[in-house]
Parts: C-alpha cells; structure tokens; sequence
C-alpha cells in the first residue's frame, strides 16, 4: 500500500485539489524512491493483464465445481440439511438443495377446487364411467406410504408420507374393459396431462392421493387431489388431477411431448442415475 | 453541465467517458442479464413461481437470453473504443494494488484509491462476471440438451449453475446498489459524459 501510495502521489500531485487523506508530506514521506515510477496507467498495453487471469480463473473454477460436483453436492446437502433443522426463517429453504418442494405450473394460473367443486371423473374403456366428490374418495380405504420424492430437474424430499386411494382399486370398481392399455390423465389447471400403461397404474405403489406430509393436499402442492407414482419422477405425480381415461395406447403427457421419457423409472430414465425410490 | 445525451460539444467541465457502443453494449448486456435473473426468480422461487406459472415459457425465455448474454459484448468488439475499455479494464497497474488493499482495509479516502479510467474494483467486477457468465453459459447449454451430455455432467452442471446464480445475484446486486449510490456514474453510462470534477474525484489518475 504504501509503495503504490508514495509512486502515485507524484503522477497526481496537480490533479488532487481537494481530499483531505492526500496530503504531500505524509505520503513523501514513507517511501519517495518509488516515486520515480511514471504512472501511466492509459499507456497502451501497460500493466499487468489481472483481468485476462481473473476471468479465466473464474472459468477454471467453474470447470473445477462442474467435475467436483458430486462430492460437492453431497458435502453441501448433509451441511443444510443440518442448517435447515434450526433455521426458524425458512431461508434455508431457497438455497440450492436446501431441501422441500418446488412450485411447477404449466399455466397462468391453476383454478382452486374444494370439497364442495372438485370432482374426479373415470371414463374410456371402463364398463362403469364414474365421477368422485372429494367425500367419496375420502370414504374409501386409504393407503399411506412414505418414500422419497425425485424430481427429474434433480432435487429430491427423503421420507415424504402420501395417503390416498389406490389407482388400481378405482379401476377395479370401474370396470376396466380387455381391449384397454393404458390410463390417461388430465388436470383441472387445463393442460397438465400424464398417462402409464395399464401395468403400472395397477402398481400398489400408484395413489390417488389426498394427504401428504400428513395434511390434505394443498393447492400448490396439486391439492385436493393429485396423482402419485411412487417409482417414477414426479412430473408423473400430476398435480390438480380431475380426470383418469382408460385407454388403448399410452399418449405422450404435458413433459414427455417435450422430452422427457414416458417411462419414468427413478434412476433408469431421463439420463439419470438417482437411487430408485419405490 | 449539460445534461443533454450526446451533446455534441459538451460543456467544459465536462469530459466524454463513454462511446456509442460503450453504452449500448452495456445496455443490451443489462438487459439481457436483467431477463435472465428475472425469469430464474421465477422458476426457482416458489412464491414467484406460483405467482407467473407459465413455466415452459419461462424456460424458454431464461434460455435463450442466456444465449445472448454474450452476444452484445463480442458484437461491441468491432468498435475500437470498447477494445480500447476493455483493454484498461484488462490491464492492472501499480496503483489498482494500492485501491485494493485500500479497499480490503475499508480505507475510504480519497487518496488512497487512485483510479484510472477504471478503477481496480471495476475491472475485477468486470473480468469476474464475465467469466461467470461463460460458466452459466456452459454448465446452461449442459441442461439444456440433456441428451448430448453423459448423464452425471447434467446433475453437476446443475449444482455449479445453482450455486454461481446466487453468487452472481449477490454480486449484481452490489453493482447495482454502487450505481445507485452514485449518480455521476449513471449518468456517464447514460449521457456518455462525466463531470470534470467527478472525474478528478473518482477517477484521478484518468486522462480523458
């Protein structure tokens, strides 16, 4: 500090009319040799080129972080997991991998259905097209499981408690005819769709669910009621669910026709490796 | 002190500090980085997520302004007065060692924080997002063609990408409250000139 102080004092000496931190004699004094230095910071091509280093440096370290990233990632998860127990603001909440649910909607906006309006229509190749109130369903034998949630954007909730009603016990009362293959799904936000082949929706491990983490299901979670599959990520769990249509093929949902793979399998689609949830 | 953009011939105590393509590229980069931020908040905070929805078009958005980001800068290559910029950012000098340490010793006098046309804060603010945002280009163009990429680079990618969001939100947001604070300097980016005397203030060791 000082030696730049003393050398910059000179080059500056007409220019400082003011600033009390500028007197002459106190920086003259500590180092005069380095005085000598022009200061030409505008000369062309002068001075060390630090920003050139500074930038890639930052590239490096980028790199670094993506090849460290596993190690990283879990140092980092079992640190705010941690942080996350005793942090009454929630902030914890906002850092990446800070743990919870994230808030994915397709539309605008998502219409609010209660007891009073939501209804759950089955129709297609079903011998008994049925629609269900939310008192219905709820009077109907609940499952409760509790798994991990894998989002295929990568986050993951550990231990996540759902409760519903099996998919495979409402196909069952509807009837489902033999030349069917599959179920299709739609969602009351008007544009969310999902469907599973007819094996899969009969899995034990496929709810309509009505409760998670031990509370009706709320709106932003795709309350009242939402599907669950619990082997499968969970842009398969469609949220808002009103509708189940047994048909013949599977048919893309609202993801798959923009990528995503129909079979959904934890860790055995999408390009990713995450440990199987169900 | 004309406050006038680009006067043609500027007041006296005036000095020109900015171009044309100085301005404009950091208009553009603004935006564009403004864009970016903006639709990150609203896929990645719940509260704003739940308030916009629309998420495919919001990723789409996110997507291709980060694209862009780079684009005005390396288009502004062509004028010689941004190469000229950013060559005096590039280059450190004896006296930006002295506005750092004086920096890090919260040292605020005047005297102690010799600047050229840059001072040694703004040219490490300068190289340092630069090369961020080349990370989030890269670790970005990672999960956006998921299936180009070997499977465990799209997690990684994600976990630098999440984490440098932050920082660069911090960082701009520093940058941006210092222009707040300093309207002299807003207004050379704006107008393309300074006032004399905020020059030999700021910038004393800059020779206009």
């Amino acid at each position: 500090m000082r030696s730049g102080y003393g050398s910059l004092t000179r080059t500056r000496d007409p220019w400082l009319d003011r600033g009390r931190g500028c007197s002459n004699g106190y920086v003259n004094s500590e180092r005069p040799e380095e005085a000598e230095e022009p200061e030409k910071p505008l000369g062309r091509d002068r001075g060390t080129p630090i920003g050139r280093r500074v930038l890639l440096g930052t590239l490096g370290l980028g790199a670094l972080g993506v090849v460290a990233a596993p190690t990283l990632q879990r140092g980092m998860e079992s640190f705010l997991a941690g942080a996350a127990e005793k942090d009454p603001t929630g902030l914890t909440g906002l850092l990446p991998n800070g743990g919870g649910f994230r808030y994915y909607s397709v539309t605008s906006s998502v219409p609010r259905k209660n007891a009073q309006n939501y209804q759950l229509k089955i129709d297609g190749l079903v011998d008994r097209p049925t629609t269900y109130t939310l008192a219905d369903l709820r009077a109907m034998p609940q499952t409760r499981m509790v798994k991990d949630v894998q989002c295929v954007t990568g986050w993951r909730v550990p231990g996540t408690p759902f409760e519903g009603v099996r998919l495979s016990r409402l196909l069952d009362a509807a009837g489902v005819r033999s030349s069917a293959g599959a179920v299709r799904f739609t969602c009351f936000d008007g544009a969310y769709t999902e469907s599973l082949t007819l094996d899969q929706a009969r899995r034990a491990d496929v709810l309509v669910a009505l409760r998670m983490q031990d509370k009706n299901l709320s709106h932003s979670h795709g309350g009242p009621v939402r599907l669950y599959v619990a082997p499968m990520y969970f842009y398969k769990s469609a949220k808002w669910l009103s509708g189940i249509t047994v048909t013949e093929d599977v048919q893309a949902g609202y993801w798959e026709n923009r990528g995503y793979d129909i079979d959904a399998w934890v860790g055995r689609s999408n390009g990713r490796d995450d440990e199987p949830t169900s | 002190m004309s406050l006038r953009a680009d006067a043609p011939a500027p007041s006296t105590s005036d000095v020109r500090r900015f171009g044309r393509s100085q301005k404009w590229v950091h208009r553009a980069t603004a935006a564009l980085m403004g864009a970016c931020v903006v639709t990150a908040a609203c896929l990645y905070i719940p509260q704003f997520a739940e308030l916009v929805g629309r998420r495919e078009l919001v990723v789409r958005v996110h997507e291709w302004a980060g694209l862009a980001l780079p684009v005005p800068v390396l288009a502004g290559l062509a004028s010689r007065a941004l190469r000229a910029d950013l060559g005096h950012l590039n280059r450190f000098g004896p006296h930006d060692g002295v506005w750092l340490r004086a920096a890090l010793r919260r040292d605020k006098r005047r005297a102690s924080r010799p600047a050229g046309k840059f001072n040694a804060g703004q040219k490490i603010y300068a190289a340092w997002i630069a090369g961020a945002t080349l990370v989030m280009l890269g670790t970005g163009l990672l999960m956006w063609f998921t299936h180009l990429t070997p499977l465990m680079w799209r997690t990684s990618a994600t976990f630098v990408h999440d984490w440098l969001a932050l920082t660069i939100g911090i960082v701009l947001a520093g940058h941006i409250g210092m222009a707040l604070g300093d309207p002299e300097a807003r207004r050379g980016l704006r107008t393309g000139s300074v006032s004399k005397r905020w020059a030999d203030r700021e910038h004393p060791l800059w020779r206009p």
